[in-house]
């Protein structure tokens, strides 16, 4: 069997940024991949068990990490940072599949629709049809970043973000998609809503997906 | 075990210790006090452990009565505090008798006071911490803002001899005054253009009209970024976001946790509690610091505490 595309790759070059003074952000890429991914979650998993870290969160493509500045500091953890990152990132486990029922019917669909020169019900049609991976869970309780989006779908996000967005919203921006599991300011377009509850607080952790998740969506009534 | 009766509950009153820290990658806000070092010295001044839980009240205070004798500290935002009718003194620990009133009355500095009390205040636990999150209605008093008839309990008996009358000098005390943040340039410093970025560090900005626990949408000058969108990546309290209408936004204790806004600037640790003061209205600026310079305001400010905690033993 061949080995897994992610470990055939050299190991990326990581970039590191302070954040202020008790954290950092870790760059191994800019591109939306999930080999990049893998190895995100996989640094952050390798800090996380550090002393001198406090938490260690992966973005698509980046571990934002927090630390405690009494035992180190931006320069030496870089570098403890870089080696780890030319590690090889452990073979990844296939994630949960979940199955979305969603109804397309959002406040912003005729906008992306006719931006985009497509029908709305081409846009419900291009949205459902791939099954998603989780790249991460963030922004707010229960939100997971999922893609790659179809290209034919892909805009912006808003200029000027909303105020709030109803929960269940199922929005777009970029190569990405997400489900709104609170009422929150957002700046995505949101193109249909859904029953599906990501934000579970009576569980621990209190988010229905992880990152490295499978998700596909279906058109539903509702 | 009550300690304190609400009879007013103040504009927004929340019970609030140290936040939950771990809870961030599964998207849930570190929360927790804004002005976590006048969270601190109100614990220590109450002899508590710094963790444990207070109040936190915005913009105003609330009434309180003693429903039995107690140690508590008032700090941070001097909203002019009394007991009975009478001046109390901010930043030191005062007795408060059966029957007694807290009451406060105009808003003199600040915008956050932290009210501490020995042997710390009871409130529901949430993925490992007391603080109110009231978008997700967890945590603290039944996850909202205190009401008038609330019962506030203790989360034990006060350990070890009370002592009233223990203070934390003012020059041991952030300069809440000076509405300077200082600020190490963010990662994504290069997308602004010449102008936005000497903008950023010259110019005054206001805090807009929106600005709570999540984060204070600044006024001032527009900020052009040059560039692509971002993929989103994890964040933290006091960075300062730039959405693409160019109006930043500095990112406080309930922040969303990832992002894909440019990161411009992050205020340092030693600035957060200055911020934490900030209302709507107040202008303030950012200056530029070093990370060799942010981590000896850091050991100055926390030096204080140390020293506090210290005179305790």
């Amino acid at each position: 069997m061949p080995p897994p595309r992610s470990n055939r790759r050299p190991a990326p070059r990581v970039r590191t940024f302070p954040l202020g003074d008790t954290a950092l952000l870790a760059e191994l890429g800019t591109r939306l991949d999930t080999a990049l991914n893998t190895r995100a979650i996989a640094l952050a998993t390798a800090l996380k068990k550090r002393r001198d870290v406090r938490q260690a969160v992966a973005g698509y493509a980046t571990v934002t990490v927090h630390f405690d500045p009494d035992q180190t500091n931006h320069d030496a953890l870089s570098a403890a940072i870089k080696r780890l990152a030319a590690k090889r990132p452990p073979m990844e486990e296939p994630g949960r599949l979940h199955r979305i029922p969603v109804v397309y019917e959002g406040p912003d669909l005729e906008e992306v629709a006719s931006r985009l020169g497509l029908a709305p019900e081409r846009v419900a049609e291009l949205h459902s049809k791939p099954i998603y991976r989780v790249f991460l869970v963030g922004f707010v309780p229960g939100w997971a970043y999922m893609g790659p989006l179809p290209e034919e779908l892909e805009l912006p996000r808003r200029h000027v973000p909303r105020t709030q967005v109803p929960a269940g919203s199922v929005a777009i921006a970029g190569r990405q998609t997400g489900i709104y599991p609170l009422p929150t300011p957002g700046g995505w377009h949101l193109i249909g809503r859904t029953s599906v509850k990501a934000f579970l607080p009576d569980r621990d952790p209190p988010c229905l997906f992880r990152a490295g998740d499978r998700v596909k969506f279906f058109a539903s009534t509702r | 075990m009550s300690v304190l009766r609400v009879i007013e509950p103040g504009l927004f009153t929340t019970v609030q210790d140290l936040g939950r820290p771990n809870a961030i990658s599964a998207g849930v806000p570190p929360g927790g006090a804004m002005d976590r070092f006048a969270h601190r010295a109100a614990n220590l001044l109450v002899g508590n452990a710094e963790g444990d839980a207070g109040l936190e009240c915005t913009l105003n205070g609330p009434t309180l009565v003693a429903t039995r004798s107690c140690l508590l500290a008032i700090t941070g935002a001097d909203f002019d505090p009394r007991v009975n009718g009478q001046p109390v003194p901010g930043w030191t620990g005062i007795f408060l008798g059966v029957g007694d009133r807290l009451t406060f009355g105009a808003r003199r500095s600040g915008g956050r006071a932290y009210i501490a009390v020995a042997g710390g205040i009871q409130g529901e636990r949430w993925l490992g911490s007391l603080s109110t999150y009231l978008l997700a209605a967890r945590g603290g008093m039944h996850g909202r803002n205190l009401k008038a008839g609330d019962e506030i309990g203790l989360a034990r008996e006060a350990g070890g001899p009370v002592v009233s009358g223990r203070q934390l000098p003012e020059r041991l005390r952030p300069r809440y005054e000076d509405h300077t943040l200082f600020a190490i340039a963010g990662p994504h410093i290069r997308r602004l253009d010449a102008d936005s970025r000497s903008a950023l560090f010259g110019a005054a900005f206001k805090v807009g009209r929106e600005a709570d626990r999540m984060g204070y949408r600044l006024d001032g000058p527009r900020l052009a970024m040059l560039g692509d969108e971002l993929l989103s990546f994890g964040l933290t309290a006091g960075a300062v976001q730039v959405p693409r209408g160019g109006q930043p936004i500095l990112l406080m204790a309930d922040h969303q946790t990832a992002g894909g806004y440019p990161v411009v600037a992050t205020v340092v640790s030693a600035s957060m509690p200055v911020a934490a003061q900030l209302l709507p209205g107040d202008e303030l600026q950012f200056a530029e610091v070093t990370l060799e310079r942010a981590h000896q305001m850091r050991l100055s400010l926390a030096s204080a505490l140390v020293a506090q905690r210290d005179s305790l033993r």
